[in-house]
């Protein structure tokens, strides 16, 4: 198998060069992904390599990169851009140079550029696999003294596809440590991701068993 | 602690209570009671939750007026979730440098918090706070550190699971009150991506002289690193480890669950260094006991009769003596009544800020070694 997706377990098939902060950056994505991205993808068959134009959150104009800047080879693009927050107008370059983001909205903003360097800073963890907010699971109204008093129709169905969602990241997540575990040949630790695959399937029978050790 | 020499509360900092009403200073902190499992060698454990409230920004880039309406919104919730019988709450940023130190040094706050930022506008310190459970000052949840909410639970011993047990249901009880940052794919959402995921970090307090003493301390922090565990001194990030005192934490909090990171610190990996430690005292004692009984017996001496101590000197024998009760070496009469506990209690009163508030007054750091070797002293008189 070739290159992994930058986003998920998928090979990737899309390779796209962006120029950020006056540095490139190569995106490694699978066609579903790049989509997502809002990437072009070339018809026709085999890896396609694309040089993204369009920006992967919203973005602020900067200056045109200097010709002294750019390595050899890629063209260089007509105009640099740096994805900037759309909430608290953090730029990734302030993130870069503080090690720190601005809000909860800069992760789903910088998502592209953050998963690989988290991954990299978390030994190879690329998605959560612990504990969920029970509020989130279940769609219910906050307690009489939540901030958030009441809770829209509209909101609990973001709930629950956000909670769906998580489910699937988890179960890959977890397919990928049992994949390990099996090369690695430990069938004990394996044995115990395969019974939290199963719990995440069934998750009526959570309440059989203890949540946590 | 009804000692008299015990530091008394002049107030309860920043709380608005009156002295008295809270006794935060004079209660049996949790972290020094010397029991629990493998407690000759774990002093502590302690949990750790980052938490942060949907559509607040972060630290970095809210302005003062956000900082204090995130402060109130944590606080509000966290006093009203029923989560502790009896809380103190402290508003750091008005806090006096002492009262700020004498939580450090409790192990209630981080330096960070203590310390704080300048406003943005230059109206005065960042909003920021505390609330601790007590009486036994085990829950500690600050509000406006690095992340909105940072929750911690300490017991003594090695009791990483029964922690987590309670930190976990403290943090349900958070939650039914507010909504927290949250995405399928990074879970809990922190200010620094070195925390997403859990957002828990799992820490043990380990006393190893033996270690020390038969130079094989740094085959552990090898083997530490080896397991992306961090290694740091008594006081957390950036401190050194005095008293051959080492706090072990985790590192990794995206891509394993509670269950899988509680289990590697707790079955896996504690145990063979609390194994390994005892291994080394047994060593010391069949192999060089002349040797470890005088450095215990100096120690003890220099306890007894110094009458200048500087922080660092009186940490370092004080390991040393705590090892020598351990073992069983200490046999002097004026310490038949010596225990470990004892030791712990004066790990924490010969601090700066303890002392002076022992003391009851401003002390420079010539004055404070004078202090410190008196109240030592007097201490172990009364001890005996």
């Amino acid at each position: 198998m070739g290159t992994k997706c930058d986003r998920c377990d998928n090979e990737a098939t899309v390779h796209a060069l962006r120029r950020i902060d006056g540095h490139w950056v190569e995106r490694h994505l699978c066609e579903s992904c790049a989509s997502t991205e809002g990437v072009d993808i070339p018809t026709g068959g085999g890896p396609v390599i694309v040089e993204l134009s369009k920006p992967v959150v919203t973005v602020a104009a900067t200056q045109p990169p200097t010709a002294s800047a750019a390595p050899p080879g890629p063209p260089a693009p007509a105009m640099g851009r740096l994805p900037v927050c759309i909430n608290c107008k953090t730029s990734f370059n302030d993130f870069k140079q503080q090690g720190m983001l601005g809000c909860p909205e800069c992760y789903r903003c910088f998502e592209a550029f953050l998963g690989p360097m988290i991954e990299r800073a978390q030994e190879g963890g690329v998605a959560h696999v612990g504990k969920t907010p029970k509020r989130l699971l279940s769609g219910a109204p906050a307690s009489p003294t939540s901030v958030h008093a009441s809770i829209e129709p509209a909101e609990i169905q973001r709930r629950l596809a956000l909670a769906a969602e998580q489910n699937a990241v988890r179960v890959k997540a977890l397919q990928r440590q049992l994949d390990q575990a099996i090369a690695a040949e430990q069938y004990e630790q394996a044995a115990k991701l395969r019974d939290e695959m199963r719990r995440l399937a069934n998750p009526a029978a959570e309440g059989e068993s203890p949540r946590h050790v | 602690m009804s000692d008299s020499a015990a530091p008394r509360p002049s107030g309860e900092p920043g709380s608005g209570q009156k002295p008295g009403q809270a006794p935060l200073f004079d209660a049996m902190t949790e972290w020094l009671r010397a029991e629990g499992d493998c407690a000759d060698v774990v002093m502590s454990s302690r949990v750790r939750l980052a938490r942060n409230i949907a559509g607040h920004k972060f630290g970095t880039r809210g302005s003062r007026h956000e900082r204090q309406n995130t402060l109130e919104t944590c606080r509000d919730c966290v006093l009203n979730a029923g989560i502790a019988t009896r809380f103190i709450w402290c508003d750091v940023h008005d806090a006096s440098p002492l009262d700020r130190t004498l939580l450090v040094e409790r192990h209630l706050i981080s330096k960070q918090l203590s310390k704080g930022r300048a406003s943005q506008s230059g109206a005065g310190e960042d909003p920021r706070g505390v609330a601790i459970g007590l009486p036994d000052e085990r829950l500690s949840i600050m509000v406006n550190e690095e992340d909105h909410l940072r929750l911690q639970l300490i017991r003594s011993g090695l009791a990483l699971t029964s922690a987590w047990r309670q930190l976990d249901e403290i943090d349900d009880r958070i939650e039914a009150g507010v909504d927290y940052a949250y995405s399928p794919r990074f879970g809990y959402l922190t200010a620094c991506p070195t925390n997403v995921g859990t957002g828990l970090r799992m820490s043990v307090m380990l006393h190893l002289p033996g270690l020390r003493l038969t130079r094989e301390i740094d085959k552990v922090k090898r083997a530490a690193a080896d397991m992306s565990l961090a290694v740091r001194g008594f006081y957390g990030e950036g401190s050194d480890a005095v008293g051959d005192l080492f706090q072990l934490s985790n590192q990794t909090t995206l891509g394993k669950t509670e269950a899988q990171i509680l289990d590697d610190m707790e079955r896996q990996i504690v145990p063979r260094i609390v194994e390994y430690e005892r291994i080394s005292r047994r060593e010391l004692l069949s192999q060089r006991r002349i040797g470890v009984e005088d450095h215990v017996m100096r120690a003890w001496g220099l306890l007894s009769n110094a009458r200048l101590l500087g922080t660092e000197e009186a940490m370092q024998a004080l390991s040393l003596v705590r090892l020598g009760v351990l073992l069983g070496i200490i046999k002097d009469k004026s310490a038949q009544n010596l225990d470990v506990r004892h030791i712990n209690q004066l790990l924490l009163v010969i601090q700066p800020a303890h002392l002076q508030r022992a003391v009851g007054k401003d002390l420079d750091q010539e004055q404070r070694k004078v202090a410190r070797a008196t109240l030592v002293r007097t201490r172990i008189a009364a001890i005996g």
